[in-house]
């Protein structure tokens, strides 16, 4: 069995409600760090735990926070990413919904390790459920003397906020999200000035996902050494993985990183295999943004080796014939999936959800679209296939923050590995209206418009 | 009837005159802008617009912005960029409660669609579109993080998994019941899984 960090005390009944929370151990993490550590070694520790962001970019959490600048006079903010939007990622709301005590606790340890006084839970808008109960925790916390000034008659005083969206992809990413926090329209920052130095209201900020903060208080309470025993080379520790799509048992699962992407996929203890007996086709392990996987290089890499669930092992072979681990959103296709169908509506998605800051992500993601949209009604040509790829490679690596990049990896990866089925749109547009194709009319259909070049 | 999202807005000074949110709200709106430091209670914009939203009969009219923009005393541009960038701010009128059903990969993947037809089909509207009586509109939506629980849909603060068209059925009929205007705002709110 695996080992839990976070979801350990999951199954305890009324573990949202602070009494419960505090009884089995909760906010050891605070008492530990405030009155036996100094604000350095919270962040010695954190360095040692080899913990990466869990958002998506896997950037070492130690060296994020040891990057904050401390200039005399200036406040410094610690600002949750709670904005957890990527298609195919609901780790964040499980773990905000059942267990909201474990975010307050590790963003109060986590504040101290920064000397920020006031920090803020930006939790997205649809999400507005989740927010009335982590702000309920708050309001405990705050009642029993976790928050406040004077934490503990140590000294230290912080207060914690949360603020909700107003319903963008865009603001998870980080100096969007800061925007969007000082009430602007959610266009990302062109960096640097990071936010380390200059984020919220110009001040130095760290930004964190729900899921690292959390991590920050079994760090805290275990040590930076035991966090890093789990997992294998540089992917310590455990990570939340939101398994979906067509698989017997989607849900949210505590992995130690490491577990055989098989093992994940087919064992019961997780997944539990593909739905209704079909076989798998595809699978994106990492959110919506990255490559998707052709079924022969999901569980194993193309030298042969078993593919792991960790940072290296996914991203094994590049983009040539890899992917990455992402936010976790693991998304399993069974065989009657339709590839460009699937492809397309991420584009919509991208398409729907860039700012229209960068002219490559705002116009190319809408020409993918159209072009995805076309092939797939079977009214496509070869060169719209070659087409895709063309204005893929020219959105990536050309805009101010990593949706472009976004936009474009999965189709270039849907065409790199699934080219045939394009082919097949383009060669059969009869058989593509078949039902069983998984192609159906939309209630509203979208008229496809011409492209040019 | 329905104004643009884009171009010139039509503004009704009379109307605007006429304006107030309850005390309630005002509370509230005061206590957002007290989240964040000096000066910077702009800040509280976005989740002012939640409660503006839910003042105002569910959508936010040029004349509920320039409300707003005079509550937060900052400049009514200031409200429509934000009001116009932010996908969960209706710039139209919407029945009391909106449906929002997601569209994306792994909803899509187990059924949505189906459900969007459904949903249309038993009221008789189109995507984007609102039943007569202005009890329900139809609207497609991207991911609501929850890909482990589809297909779903929202409804102000509430969160509906693994819909099937029985549970549509039932939801529709209490909605209907209740006769409510449902706001994201909601204290009270049923989500089923």
């Amino acid at each position: 069995m695996s080992r839990k960090l976070l979801l350990a005390n999951d199954h305890i009944p009324g573990i949202q409600s602070y009494e419960v929370y505090r009884s089995n151990g909760g906010y050891r993490s605070v008492e530990k760090a405030l009155k036996t550590m100094s604000p350095d070694d919270v962040v010695e520790e954190v360095k040692k735990s080899g913990l990466r962001g869990r958002g998506g970019a896997g950037f070492p959490t130690g060296m994020k926070w040891s990057f904050l600048a401390k200039p005399e006079g200036v406040p410094r903010y610690l600002v949750c990413n709670a904005d957890e939007s990527e298609p195919g990622t609901f780790k964040d709301r499980y773990l905000m919904e059942h267990i909201p005590h474990i975010l307050v606790e590790g963003m109060i340890t986590s504040s101290f390790a920064l000397g920020a006084n006031t920090s803020y839970i930006y939790i997205r808008g649809e999400y507005f459920y989740v927010a009335r109960i982590v702000e309920k925790a708050i309001a405990e916390a705050y009642a029993n003397g976790w928050l406040g000034k004077n934490i503990l008659g140590t000294g230290f005083n912080h207060d914690m906020y949360v603020q909700v969206g107003g319903g963008a992809y865009i603001c998870g990413e980080e100096t969007a999200l800061l925007e969007s926090l000082e009430g602007k329209r959610g266009n990302p920052r062109i960096k640097p000035p990071f936010p380390a130095i200059a984020g919220l209201y110009g001040c130095p900020t760290v930004v964190n996902n729900v899921e690292t903060i959390a991590a920050v208080v079994p760090i805290v309470n275990d040590g930076g050494d035991e966090y890093a025993k789990i997992g294998i080379g540089r992917s310590t520790g455990t990570k939340l993985i939101s398994a979906s799509g067509n698989i017997n048992k989607p849900g949210v699962y505590e992995i130690e990183l490491g577990v055989p992407v098989e093992e994940f996929i087919f064992s019961d203890q997780y997944c539990g295999g593909i739905a209704n007996g079909k076989r798998m086709k595809a699978c994106v392990p990492g959110g919506s943004s990255v490559p998707i996987l052709p079924d022969y290089l999901v569980c194993k890499t193309a030298a042969g080796e078993d593919r792991l669930m960790t940072y290296e092992s996914l991203s094994d072979g590049g983009f040539a014939t890899g992917s990455m681990l992402g936010s976790g959103g693991f998304i399993v296709y069974d065989e009657n999936q339709c590839i460009v169908r699937n492809t397309w509506n991420f584009s919509r998605f991208y398409h729907h959800e860039s700012c229209g800051q960068c002219s490559p992500c705002r116009e190319g993601t809408g020409w993918m679209e159209r072009v995805l949209h076309r092939l797939e009604k079977g009214m496509g040509n070869m060169s719209d296939i070659d087409l895709l790829v063309e204005v893929a490679k020219k959105i990536e690596g050309n805009t101010i923050c990593p949706l472009g990049d976004a936009a474009a990896w999965p189709v270039a990866a849907a065409v790199r590995h699934f080219r045939h089925e394009f082919e097949h749109h383009v060669l059969h547009p009869d058989k593509v209206k078949d039902p069983k194709h998984g192609h159906r009319e939309p209630i509203m259909p979208v008229k496809p418009q011409p492209v040019t070049a | 009837m329905a104004a643009p999202t884009q171009g010139t807005r039509e503004f009704n000074p009379e109307v605007r005159g006429k304006i107030r949110f309850s005390d309630e709200a005002l509370q509230t709106i005061e206590a957002l802008m007290k989240r964040y430091p000096e000066g910077k209670h702009k800040s509280a914009l976005l989740p002012v617009l939640h409660v503006a939203q839910a003042e105002a009969d569910g959508w936010l009219s040029a004349e509920v912005m320039d409300y707003v923009a005079e509550l937060m005393k900052i400049s009514s541009i200031e409200v429509f960029e934000v009001a116009s960038f932010y996908s969960m701010y209706n710039l139209k009128p919407v029945g009391k409660c909106v449906l929002e059903v997601c569209r994306t990969s792994s909803c899509w993947t187990r059924g949505a669609e189906d459900i969007v037809d459904y949903i249309g089909k038993k009221l008789n509207i189109r995507e984007g579109e609102t039943t007569p009586d202005g009890m329900f509109t139809l609207k497609t939506v991207e991911c609501l993080g929850s890909c482990g629980s589809a297909p779903m849909l929202q409804c102000g603060a509430e969160y509906h998994e693994n819909l099937t068209e029985n549970r549509v059925d039932a939801l529709l009929d209490r909605l209907r019941t209740e006769g409510k205007r449902k706001s994201y705002t909601d204290l009270d709110f049923q989500n089923t899984k």
